[in-house]
């Protein structure tokens, strides 16, 4: 009888540690999975509207764009464009632009051109890395800026001005330009791209609503026109998930196995050989 | 036997990896119904755009693709009209069209409405474009004058694109000033600029003009490029957009105007501040953005600064930013969650009054006007405040492998003694 019990405790032990390993695993797996399957849905969402061919030249004109759109746009050197993006928590949204100049006949001087993102509160994003500033000889043909900003949380405090879920504007200009450069037609394209962090910048709390302008007025319905369009493809992240939970789990499991092995280490299998049989 | 069992734990062990697996696949599964609505217009009046032209005598000059000013500028026309979208209401408006003479003080009223703002009729319109021959004089501040009072009316955009090949032969009157002030007038009026192969003067005052009302200016060389402007500017109007509400800044908080979440649009001089009042429920959260605008030439280094105050002078958040160069803008933001409060505390106001200051750190050279004040644009929003976490981990849980070192250490130990507790435990008791 006795036997018999040890036995279904190292069968327990291995199912257990079978159980650890598949946790332990997890995190590995999961990766790969979220990286694979947005693809098929945003896909099918980019056939529905095409990117915009025409940027904003305010906050409140700018033209809003969906992550990994490319979108383009003819202007003058001199005019402010503008974009706007949402971005979710765990993002860690880059902008790209590229500039086609004008032609280098009708240019005097360098130009320098720059891009600025701006938060949902008009809050100015400082960019972790990328060339967000560039100039331009008067012989050069394009020019490519990046900015990629800080990982966006789910919540800061209010006197921080930490990335936060909501939309985000994307202002490209030119910062140094001569005089006698202003008002060339120049062609710009605009993307914006997501790294996803994971949990290791998921923080506690969250916001109510995201930092989009006007969420408290804009009502779904009327179907006018809104300070801030666009939502991330599938709506807001509820906050929920995070990849947090699958290394506690897994420490958990790990924790108990190396429980087991401890007990089994000390308490020895079976009946302790310095009792005696019972007669 | 043990070698079954152990398969079929292999595979429980399996399904709990998947299953573990899965809440991180849901959301993306759940991307699928991305619904994008298309914003119709409902509520606002349609858009108006007055193209004002220059049909003054300089408009003979044949500079663009061989062909003179003027026959670029009927060509443009032409395929504008057959573009323009149904929604917008278009008008025409010459300058220096009739008067051929040398009197300045008749060529500087010389402004006519060639064909006026409404429903477009593409063929009227294009009729009157083909009657147009370079005249007279170069009445910009007028022309602009008259044009504003052509889209006077209604709530919907308002933009007047201004055709010009010189610059304005009507001084005193500066039509940069003109342009301002129509701005001012609160009346959400853009003016887009484009100057045919502009010299020097021409294309600075133009600037001047597109920057006064945050227009845009375009030099133009081509016929190609100057249909191609036009057309963009007229489908600019269509685009819906909300319109700001026009409010009045304090200059302390008492008397500060209150407001309910929405875009607001004021004017503020340089160093001047402007106070503004929002009620926030506790629980609420307030947030508020603030622009200000740089409509002319102001020195190289700004800032601007909102503060949100209570009643009793106490700073509670900021939003600054400062800057340097080119720029239209200068933007800040704040967010303050108002704290709940507890129940049994009566004598507390139901809602707290929070002060939001405006200030700005533009500056001009002297000879730059100071009135009519910087176009400032505030929006404010009161939501639900944010769920505030005892944890700054998301639910206070672990990650990473000195977690999982730190858990397998413990439970290591934790089996040792527990391991060793029994053992000396039953040995106790059979000895017993």
């Amino acid at each position: 009888m006795r036997t018999h019990r040890g036995n279904g405790g190292a069968r327990r032990a291995v199912a257990a540690a079978l159980l650890g390993l598949g946790a332990a695993l997890g995190p590995v797996a999961v990766p790969a999975l979220a990286d694979t399957s947005p693809s098929p849905a945003e896909s099918g969402s980019s056939s529905q509207d095409a990117a915009p061919t025409e940027a904003g030249t305010s906050f409140r004109t700018a033209a809003a764009i969906r992550q990994d759109q490319q979108a383009t746009a003819s202007a003058s050197t001199g005019d402010y464009l503008y974009w706007s993006f949402p971005a979710d928590s765990g993002q860690r949204p880059t902008v790209r632009a590229t500039v086609r100049l004008p032609p280098a006949s009708a240019r005097h001087a360098d130009t320098t051109w720059q891009i600025d993102v701006y938060d949902g509160l008009r809050r100015r994003q400082a960019c972790m890395y990328g060339a967000q500033t560039r100039t331009a000889a008067p012989g050069t043909g394009s020019l490519e800026l990046a900015c990629t900003l800080r990982p966006v949380r789910a919540w800061s405090e209010p006197w921080a001005d930490d990335p936060l879920p909501g939309t985000y504007y994307v202002r490209l200009t030119a910062v140094g330009l001569g005089a006698a450069d202003v008002g060339q037609p120049v062609q710009v394209s605009v993307e914006a791209l997501s790294h996803d962090v994971g949990g290791a910048h998921a923080v506690g709390g969250g916001l109510s609503e995201p930092l989009v302008p006007g969420v408290s007025v804009s009502t779904d319905d009327s179907g006018t026109a809104a300070l801030s369009k666009g939502e991330p493809d599938g709506g807001w992240s509820s906050g929920w998930w995070t990849d947090r939970w699958l290394w506690t789990a897994a420490g958990g499991i790990l924790a108990s196995l190396a429980g087991i092995a401890g007990y089994a280490l000390t308490r020895g299998r079976g009946r302790p050989y310095s009792v005696p049989p019972r007669v | 036997m043990i070698t079954r069992k152990r398969s079929a734990a292999a595979l429980c062990a399996l399904l709990a990896a998947l299953a573990l697996g899965l809440p991180a696949a849901g959301p993306a599964l759940a991307a699928a119904p991305a619904a994008d609505d298309t914003p119709a217009r409902s509520e606002q009046d349609a858009p108006k755009v007055d193209l004002v032209l220059d049909v003054s005598g300089s408009m003979r000059a044949r500079d663009i693709d061989g062909g003179s000013r003027m026959a670029a500028a009927k060509q443009a026309f032409n395929e504008v009209l057959d573009a323009t979208p149904k929604e917008v209401q278009l008008g025409i408006r010459t300058l220096g069209a009739n008067y051929p003479g040398d009197d300045r003080k008749v060529g500087c009223k010389d402004t006519a409405q060639l064909y006026p703002v409404g429903p477009l009729d593409r063929t009227d319109a294009k009729a009157a474009v083909a009657t147009l021959a370079p005249t007279g004089w170069t009445p910009i501040g007028p022309a602009l004058l008259k044009a504003a009072g052509d889209l006077e009316g209604g709530n919907g955009s308002r933009r007047i694109v201004l055709i010009s090949d010189g610059e304005d032969t009507c001084a005193p009157l500066d039509p940069c000033e003109v342009a301002r002030d129509i701005a001012a007038r609160g009346i959400h009026l853009t003016i887009d600029t484009l100057g045919l192969v502009p010299d020097a003067k021409t294309r600075d005052q133009l600037l001047c003009i597109a920057e006064a009302t945050g227009g845009t200016y375009t030099s133009v060389r081509h016929t190609d490029q100057l249909t191609d402007r036009v057309g963009q500017l007229v489908d600019r109007t269509a685009d819906p957009v909300v319109t700001p509400v026009g409010v009045k800044g304090a200059d302390r908080c008492a008397d500060a105007p209150e407001l309910k979440p929405g875009l607001y649009d004021d004017r503020e001089v340089f160093g001047e501040h402007r106070w503004y009042r929002v009620d926030v429920a506790p629980g609420e959260e307030l947030r508020a953005s603030v622009s200000v605008a740089a409509d002319r030439a102001v020195n190289r280094d700004y800032g601007v600064l909102l503060r949100a105050v209570t009643e009793h002078g106490r700073e509670i958040v900021r939003g600054s930013e400062a800057g340097d160069g080119r720029t239209d803008v200068i933007s800040t933001g704040l967010r303050y969650p108002s704290p709940e409060r507890d129940d049994d505390s009566g004598t507390a106001p139901d809602v707290e009054r929070v002060c939001l200051e405006v200030s700005n750190s533009y500056s001009a050279a002297p000879s730059v006007k100071t009135t009519p004040g910087l176009p400032v644009e505030l929006t404010v929003d009161v939501v639900d405040g944010p769920s505030n976490a005892s944890d700054v981990a998301a639910f206070g849980l672990g990650r990473g492998w000195w977690l999982l070192g730190a858990l397998v250490v413990t439970g290591f130990v934790a089996g040792v003694v527990w391991g060793w507790l029994s053992r000396w435990r039953v040995a106790v008791w059979r000895s017993n």
